[in-house]
């Protein structure tokens, strides 16, 4: 399939970024929200067109790299990030963007996941967290919480499922951030910083399959519960939350901790989303209902050398110091000798 | 003592180095073959490893080797058994002593052999005294005490001399061949330039050796091997690992691409990996991937983004990566594939040589996934194979695996230096026109490759993936009759490269009897048992060497109808032999399958050879 490129004005727009094939996801699904934002920040990046590239692996999430008109890969199942890798490695002028699910991405991919991580390989990966594997149609996820049922687990899911979050961080991810599905706001920031980041840049979306997990992000993505069951973090603020402002979270020991404001709000924890050191960012990530809010945006973001970066600045002053200029010196560097 | 199978003057020689682990056998085997490369003579190596990293020292297992057989005609194998065997420990004699001819040379370290290391070896007695050696031509060199007093003027520790022993040997050895010091000790000088001390010690234990040879008159007359009658350029020894890197970085030099090498490691390719790792100079983008999946992953994402790019691996790499050639496949995307073939199912026998992985290359994705198939068959060839996997994947936009293995990977074969003119331009299948023209899998009519149009091409933003795509268009669809249409064109796709390949060449008889068949790493056994029996007089032999096997090249069936029997020498247990057989069922096709994780004798193939005549 091909990019309709007609009139291709200057400046990019939403438009340029849709594709001409017909979006195919069930009515309702999360994934719309994703796609939707996803075209509108493409258009705001500033980036030419021709060097955006999409990668996807198997599964609904992995269907966006077909509705966005930009280059794409939509590989095998699991391993979009490898793909994606090998790809920016290649041609480090692209921007990258990997699309996976938490199937996807935390199962069989599991192994790319971390390791991109690790090498803060230049990428921007979107996980589709709905907690279940949607298009072969409902068994667990290694996201899906205990005693959910599944077709796999019908008498309620039994295995200690990954938090996102926790494995990107503990595997190294100089960027990690939480957003739910419904708040196009938040989505559109936190693409938009990811886009700038200059590494791997996990973007965990709490996305609702409306078949098989309906409602699983309710508690936090719901009008009525969200104030009070989310915490947005922004950067060098106080963790305070709650519809009345009146929560916050705070240090007990060796553990975060919910509290009333009260008269102690000087007592509340300090975002800095830049701390080398990753612990407060895991055990942010790790906060979970019902004692403790969810934190949503930006929970890490830390400047180190991408993977990028190092292997080419290699090339380069590899390339400057060598006693070979050309493949035939190279040819010529050991023991040569002459037939006549 | 029995009579020497040296002579002053011979056609062909082969002589082994063998010692501990730590006595720099590979390195004197090296200079050795430099030696005689500058002499004019054609040769190939082969070094036998310990399989462990470190044995314990002066024990069998810890016994390393190199091989190499040199002559004034052209030589295709190391050998199969061996004129000189160099000892210098007991291990090493009782390790090697198998492979030496009757009347064979054995020139051993006589220092070495003490009551210790002869127990460590499992002798009782000692085997330079008790006769047991009388029917070869024993050649007793105390290279370590000789080695200890050409170097005492040096302020050496004892044990920093004795390490220089092995080119005391090597001096023994080069005046045996009449070779003379100038360049040896001019590769010294460079190899070491930065130690003077090392220059310095290895020099007197060098012309040591040569003086011992000189002045005791051990061998009677130095041997004199003429120079082979080999095409005019400048040549280097040059094994296939370092070949197949070497070959890959100037195709993509030829079509101007960078190189991106996806690997993971593994026995026996992880020298392809190496090497290219230190080719950042060549610019060189290496990435060593954390597992064999996303080794090839990421290649075919590189493949997207217009890289030439590669992925190296062996027999088990290979299995793992089966799901994404699939993909390589279906998206019609350039790969290079490179299998260094190792023996047997599953670990099997990891360090040695077989040619198993055939069926696999052929046949091992799911859905038809056809793809090209070929195989090097020597360490220099290793070079244009590469060279060739890079020029079809990218002119046919389509992945390529290329077979090597084990015993082309490390051994070794004079290579002539590419020259301009000598290797094939590759050019790259970009749309030139208008991208409004232009649909992703449109196809060139002459042979149904798509272009490639990766990022950066400004229009031409497009998808492609795993899915079935539309013909042309490439638009998802789940059409009955399209997904025949499109089986059918990445078949035709395929089939037709066989107009491009070259046709195959007959050695000896063009039609009679028997003809031979081979294909890959046995052609240098094969066609040495063939060529030395036509000499002998044999007339109804001839011999064909396939270098392609998926598509075959043209005139296949052609040279099969002119033969009244088929026999097929592989080193599996017949899979090229059942791949013919389903192309060509018309014929009848007599094997042999040699299973042990060596390569072939050129007397085991003479001997089948013979048997099939006289039946």
């Amino acid at each position: 399939m091909l990019t309709d490129h007609k009139a291709k004005p200057q400046e990019l727009t939403k438009k340029d970024f849709v594709s001409d094939q017909s979006v195919r996801w069930c009515p309702g699904c999360g994934d719309y929200m994703i796609l939707a934002m996803m075209q509108k920040t493409f258009a705001q990046m500033g980036h030419k067109k021709e060097n955006f590239l999409s990668v996807s692996g198997i599964g609904c999430s992995s269907r966006i790299t077909y509705y966005l008109d930009t280059y794409g890969i939509h590989s095998i199942h699991g391993r979009a990030i490898a793909v994606a890798t090998g790809a920016k490695l290649a041609n480090p002028d692209l921007n990258v963007w990997v699309f996976t699910g938490d199937g996807d991405c935390m199962a069989i991919g599991g192994n790319h996941f971390i390791h991109a991580c690790r090498r803060n390989v230049n990428l921007n990966i979107i996980v589709f967290n709905n907690k279940i594997y949607g298009m072969t149609k409902g068994q667990s996820s290694p996201t899906t919480p205990v005693g959910t049922k599944t077709k796999t687990a019908p008498e309620g899911s039994y295995e200690q499922p990954f938090n996102i979050g926790e494995v990107a961080i503990g595997s190294g991810a100089t960027f990690f951030a939480r957003v739910p599905d419904n708040d196009p706001k938040l989505l559109e920031n936190v693409m938009m910083e990811a886009y700038h980041h200059e590494g791997t840049s996990v973007i965990e979306v709490l996305q609702n399959c409306v078949i098989f997990t309906d409602g699983i992000h309710e508690a936090i993505t719901g009008k009525e519960t969200r104030d009070d069951n989310q915490l947005r973090l922004q950067q060098g603020k106080p963790m305070i939350f709650g519809k009345e402002l009146d929560k916050m979270i705070r240090l007990n020991g060796m553990k975060l901790e919910k509290s009333n404001v009260g008269d102690k709000s000087s007592e509340a924890l300090i975002h800095d989303e830049s701390e080398l050191e990753p612990q407060m960012h895991i055990a942010l990530a790790n906060l979970q209902l019902p004692n403790q809010p969810v934190a949503v945006g930006i929970i890490r973001r830390v400047e180190l050398p991408s993977y990028g970066d190092i292997v080419h600045e290699a090339i380069k002053s590899e390339m400057k110091r060598s006693e070979f200029k050309t493949l035939d010196e190279l040819y010529r560097g050991g023991n040569t000798w002459e037939i006549s | 003592m029995a009579s020497s199978t040296l002579t002053t003057s011979m056609r062909k020689v082969v002589v082994r180095f063998s010692g501990d682990s730590g006595d720099g056998m590979q390195l004197t085997g090296d200079m050795f073959s430099q030696a005689s490369g500058f002499a004019g003579n054609d040769l190939t190596t082969i070094p036998d490893f310990p399989a462990e990293i470190r044995a314990p020292q002066g024990s069998i297992g810890g016994v390393s080797s190199f091989q190499i057989q040199l002559g004034g005609t052209e030589i295709y194998t190391p050998g199969d058994t061996v004129d000189v065997l160099v000892v210098m420990n007991p291990a090493a004699l009782a390790a090697n002593l198998q492979f030496l001819k009757p009347g064979g040379t054995i020139i051993a370290d006589s220092d070495e052999f003490t009551n210790k290391n002869l127990k460590k070896a499992n002798y009782e007695t000692n085997p330079l005294e008790d006769g047991s050696l009388d029917e070869y031509h024993l050649i007793q060199a105390p290279a370590t005490s000789l080695t200890k007093e050409a170097l005492k003027d040096l302020g050496l520790e004892t044990q920093a001399m004795v390490r220089s022993k092995n080119m005391f040997t090597l001096g023994l050895v080069l005046y045996m061949f009449s070779r003379p010091l100038k360049n040896t000790i001019e590769f010294i000088e460079r190899k070491f330039y930065k130690k003077p001390l090392l220059v310095d010690a290895n020099k007197r234990a060098i012309e040591a050796g040569f003086n011992f040879g000189e002045s005791t008159e051990v061998f009677g007359r130095s041997i004199v091997i003429p120079p082979a009658n080999l095409p005019k350029g400048t040549y280097r020894n040059i094994d296939g690992n370092t070949a197949v890197a070497w070959g890959l970085l100037a195709a993509a030099e030829s079509c101007n691409k960078k190189l991106s090498l996806c690997s993971y490691p593994i026995t026996p390719a992880s020298e392809i990996l190496h090497e290219l790792s230190s080719r950042k100079d060549m610019g060189a983008i290496v990435f060593q991937a954390e597992d064999e999946i996303a080794a090839v992953c990421a290649a075919i994402g590189a493949a997207f983004s217009g890289n030439l790019s590669i992925t190296t691996t062996s027999g088990p790499g290979l299995s793992l990566k089966s799901e994404a050639i699939g993909l390589a496949v279906i998206a019609e995307l350039p790969l290079v594939v490179v299998n260094v073939q190792r023996a047997g199912p599953s670990t099997g026998l990891p360090t040695k040589t077989e040619q198993s992985d055939l069926n696999q290359a052929l046949y091992g994705r799911h859905g038809d996934a056809p793809l090209i198939v070929i195989a090097s068959s020597s360490p220099d060839d290793c070079f244009y194979f590469a060279y060739e996997a890079a020029r079809l994947a990218v002119e046919h936009v389509t992945p390529v695996i290329l077979l090597s293995d084990t015993y082309l990977a490390s051994g070794t074969s004079p290579w002539r230096l590419p020259e301009k003119g000598d290797l094939k331009p590759i050019k790259v299948p970009k749309f030139k026109g208008d991208p409004e023209k232009w649909e992703s899998f449109m196809r060139q009519p002459e042979f149904l490759n798509r272009y490639w149009m990766s990022p950066g091409d400004k229009g031409f933003e497009h998808r492609n993936g795993g899915l079935e795509k539309k013909d042309i268009s490439g638009n998802l669809t789940y059409e009955p009759q399209n997904h025949e249409t499109m089986t059918h064109l990445r078949a035709e796709k395929i089939e037709r490269i066989s107009k491009r390949i070259p046709k195959l060449n007959v050695t000896g008889a063009q039609s009679g009897k028997l003809l031979v068949v081979g294909w890959g790493s046995t052609h240098g056994a094969i066609n040495t048992a063939v060529t030395e029996m036509i000499e002998d007089g044999e007339s109804e032999v001839g011999f064909t060497h396939f270098n392609y096997i998926s598509p075959l090249p043209e005139n296949c069936e052609e040279i099969f109808r002119a033969f009244d029997q088929i026999l097929i020498c592989e080193l599996n247990n017949g899979q090229f032999a059942n791949y013919l057989r389903s192309k060509f069922p018309q014929f009848n096709y007599e094997q042999y399958n040699k299973i042990q994780g060596q390569p072939f004798f050129t007397s085991e193939i003479k001997a089948r050879i013979i048997n099939i005549l006289s039946n």
